[in-house]
């Protein structure tokens, strides 16, 4: 079994409104040296299956075809036994 | 001509859809067509409606593109077929691959639910031939996820081969160069945010929708003449 994080979030090049906003709070709030906030998404999978290479190129496939967007969004994941 | 309305769970904006497409389409047998049907054969109009399919999880959009009439959509639309996605459509059709670019949040988070003044740039496509040239329409949006996106590349592209068909007015998203509807380059998948299913009548505040309906009308009949001779 392994226990996969996989983290989801917007392009670099990519304008991210809800992190643009959130921004904009801290900085009212006073935290002046929040230079930027970029939002994802965190996704816990449990993987049946001993075999990580495998479970690594199943991922690989999860996120480009349905996790990630990967037109707006970047991803990346760890595998944890 | 017969006509088929997708439904997915979340789905809202169907039962609209049949009533535009009934009271638009002289002749045309309308149906709605649940998620998990896999076979799309003998329609000649598919209709993706707005709404919320799968509770916008993930993403809006993300999940529904793998229910199993999707993949009926995709051999459909290879086929030919008048595939029509509007709003949560649109968001589909984008996450399918069957058109360029993705759909993100609205660059002010507001959900924008409004009358929009579109310009049809391209009225040389099946789903627009009733309009004039650069005319602009009043068409309702409804959205919270419509800012369109696509890279520099894409954009190129769209410019080329004319598949950007609306435009708005005045931005009410963030889209890239206001763009509120495009199409495959084929020419037989559209995907727009407004609604012209909302626009069908005068009790509703604008009938400039009817002319898109009659337009595939129009390029039916004339695809089905031409079959015939």
């Amino acid at each position: 079994m392994f226990k996969a994080k996989v983290y989801v979030t917007t392009k670099a090049n990519v304008l991210d409104p809800q992190g643009a906003a959130v921004q904009q709070a801290l900085h009212t709030m006073g935290y002046g040296a929040v230079e930027e906030v970029r939002i994802g998404k965190y996704m816990e999978l449990t993987l049946n299956t001993n075999d990580r290479a495998e479970a690594e190129a199943e991922l690989e496939k999860m996120c480009k075809q349905l996790l990630a967007n990967t037109v707006v969004e970047d991803y990346r994941y760890e595998l944890e036994d | 001509m017969k006509v088929a309305v997708l439904v997915f769970p979340g789905s809202n904006c169907d039962w609209d859809c049949v009533h535009a497409a009934e009271e638009t389409l002289e002749g045309a047998t309308v149906e709605r067509v649940w998620h998990t049907t896999s076979d799309l054969t003998g329609y000649d109009l598919i209709i993706v409606p707005g709404g919320f399919s799968y509770g916008d999880y993930l993403r809006s959009g993300a999940i529904a593109r793998f229910a199993p009439v999707m993949s009926a959509v995709a051999k459909a639309a290879e086929d030919g077929v008048f595939v029509l996605g509007i709003c949560n459509g649109f968001q589909i059709l984008t996450e399918a691959g069957l058109l360029p670019g993705a759909l993100r949040r609205n660059a002010g988070l507001k959900f924008r639910c409004h009358y929009s003044n579109l310009r049809v740039t391209n009225n040389s496509t099946a789903f627009t031939s009733g309009y004039e040239a650069n005319e602009v329409i009043d068409i309702p949006i409804a959205h919270g996820e419509g800012n369109y996106y696509c890279d520099d590349e894409t954009l190129a592209q769209l410019k080329r081969n004319n598949q950007i068909v609306f435009t708005y007015e005045s931005n009410p998203n963030g889209s890239i160069e206001d763009i509120a509807g495009i199409m495959n380059t084929s020419g037989n998948v559209l995907g727009m945010m407004p609604h012209p299913e909302r626009a069908v009548s005068d009790l509703l505040g604008s009938k400039d929708g009817v002319r898109m309906f009659a337009s595939i009308m129009k390029a039916w009949r004339e695809r089905h003449a031409t079959n015939v001779n």
